[in-house]
């Protein structure tokens, strides 16, 4: 009886606290639900500040089929995402399991060095990687794409804090077992880092398919566009047609949010994975 | 003998770790330092980009680059959109972690979720959908006008001022979510037992959220803030897909800037943009190293 009481006294003492949350989700929330219903109208009912559902979300569809490369574009960005996240992982799970689980002195030293790469920021490397990117014939192309993202310091070091939970005692076994260092990796560190790697590749993905800069730098054929540059073209017109660039942006963001709502915990686990 | 043996095994061990992170290392340096390096070169030459040579003087294009009002005021707007979106948002993501991570709310996960939402979707569509909320035949200004708050349209993306305002809206927006996850992630790992003590004690809810919050989540807050100033000074998404840095180049960032010089119609300006760039780079460095000096005060 007290219990419930005190229960409900918390629970009226937490009322600002509830309207707080309320506004600041529908702030969230409103720009994304506002995106798919605009998908729905034409653009004359967008303009007039309709924010329901209409029925106009197939002839924005067709507009969109005719007027730009869509399924071209989105099977480049998932197969630049796939291909990217897929070698980003192994390349830096790898190295993440080399730093952490064989360190010493030298390696702490390269681990440092690499971490200074955080810092330096798109723009100047742009310049030089599009240069060695058409010199290697690489332009238009998924390396192209892929090439400059598939080792990041973020991702070795997720790995690398991650590694710790992993026992050495395992490796002393699988040695004595006769497992060469590689198999370990293979047979024993992939499986028991499996929720790491979930993590990594949502995140991986995630930016890959989001990226916008090195993609307009090095696909320089609309053959090779991405969907964010594909809907950014559809807004650089004089007059926009906005049920058809809402409806475009949509199917942008449905990877993305498809994922986010599936693999929501492994995403902020990527998010903030580095720090532990 | 016995004792050579196992000597081998473990060499052979250390040349596996090595090998290990053999091929990570070297794309690393293949992809971010050697560029880097290049850029430093390309920024002390002059000529079209089939065609550069050294520049005469050699620092022309870093004497050029601090005489040029448009890359100042490119300098001038991403710290304008840094010094006021910064700090309005990291303040707002600690309060939202520190609400979301009360026991007794409910629906915590549902909150969690709606202002975790806008992480998944594109920097090119959200800025895009802000576009074509706050167009002058758009959502905003029909909602202000039925509220009674203005009486004709506003241009909100034609004039600085408020096209400036609407990018810092749109930019709280999209990255608020993303620093409270790790406000939650590091208030998770301070004991549910502090906060407890805290309260026998006394202490009121601001009280708690100053003396305990705060102080413990300071690496985090750091961390963040080095992210957000690192992520603000190469803004490029935002300004050409919200505003194309309009009107009058008045909101341009300093990544759009030096896109524009490099790959913009027409021009191929490598060595001028490879010293915007390497300006960027040095920003970006300094302010870190700064940021984890502050930091690293201990008390």
């Amino acid at each position: 009886m007290t219990d419930k009481k005190s229960i409900s006294t918390t629970q009226k003492r937490l009322i600002p606290t509830y309207i707080f949350l309320i506004i600041v989700s529908i702030f969230s929330v409103f720009p994304l639900f506002w995106m798919i219903t605009a998908a729905t109208n034409q653009t004359v009912d967008v303009s007039r500040g309709k924010i329901w559902f209409g029925t106009y979300f197939l002839e924005n569809f067709n507009n969109l089929l005719n007027s730009s490369n869509l399924w071209k574009s989105f099977g480049n960005s998932f197969i630049y995402s796939v291909v990217q996240t897929v070698l980003c992982i192994f390349i830096c799970s790898l190295a993440g399991f080399g730093f952490e689980l064989y360190h010493d002195k030298g390696k702490d030293i390269l681990f440092g060095v690499l971490l200074m790469a955080m810092m330096i920021p798109g723009v100047a490397t742009m310049i030089p990687l599009f240069t060695m990117m058409s010199k290697m014939h690489f332009l238009n192309t998924v390396w192209g794409f892929v090439l400059p993202g598939i080792s990041t310091p973020f991702m070795i070091m997720m790995f690398r804090q991650n590694s710790r939970n992993f026992p050495p005692d395992i490796m002393e076994a699988a040695r004595i077992d006769g497992l060469s260092e590689l198999m370990i990796f293979f047979r024993m560190y992939m499986p028991v880092m499996k929720s790491t790697y979930a993590a990594a590749a949502v995140i991986t993905f995630m930016n890959s398919w989001n990226a916008y800069l090195w993609p307009r730098v090095v696909m320089t054929d609309n053959r090779a566009q991405t969907m964010p540059m594909l809907i950014a073209n559809l807004a650089s017109g004089y007059t926009i047609d906005y049920g058809m660039l809402m409806t475009g942006v949509l199917f942008c963001s449905l990877p993305t949010m498809i994922v986010f709502f599936i693999l929501q915990k492994q995403f902020a686990e990527g998010i903030t994975g580095a720090v532990k | 003998m016995e004792k050579k043996k196992s000597m081998s095994l473990l060499a052979k061990q250390r040349a596996a770790g090595w090998g290990f992170l053999v091929l990570a290392s070297v794309m690393i340096i293949v992809m971010s330092f050697y560029p880097m390096v290049q850029a430093l070169m390309t920024s002390f030459k002059t000529g079209s980009s089939a065609n550069l040579k050294w520049a005469e003087p050699i620092i022309f294009n870093y004497q050029r680059m601090f005489q040029d009002k448009m890359f100042m005021r490119s300098v001038g707007n991403t710290f304008l959109y840094l010094i006021i979106q910064v700090p309005i948002m990291l303040i707002l993501a600690i309060l939202l972690a520190q609400l979301l991570n009360n026991k007794d709310l409910k629906f915590r996960g549902l909150f969690r979720t709606c202002v975790f939402l806008p992480c998944a979707v594109s920097l090119v569509s959200y800025a895009l959908i802000f576009r074509t909320i706050f167009a002058t035949q758009g959502l905003i200004n029909i909602i202000l006008t039925n509220l009674g708050i203005i009486s004709e349209n506003i241009n909100w993306l034609g004039q600085t001022g408020t096209a400036r305002l609407v990018i810092i809206i749109a930019l709280i927006w999209r990255w608020t979510g993303y620093n409270m996850v790790f406000y939650l992630a590091g208030l998770q790992n301070i004991e549910y037992s502090v906060y407890e003590a805290a309260k026998i004690d006394g202490a009121n809810g601001w009280k708690t959220f100053w003396h305990i919050t705060v102080p413990l989540l300071r690496p985090v807050i750091i961390m963040t803030f080095i992210m957000s100033i690192n992520g603000t000074l190469q803004l490029f998404d935002e300004s050409v897909n919200l505003t194309n840095g309009g009107p009058a180049n008045t909101t341009i960032t300093m990544s759009h800037y030096i896109y524009n010089n490099s790959f913009g119609v027409g021009v191929a300006n490598f060595g001028y943009a490879s010293a915007m760039s390497f300006f960027v780079f040095i920003l970006v460095a300094v302010l870190a190293a700064i940021n984890l000096k502050v930091g690293d005060t201990r008390d």
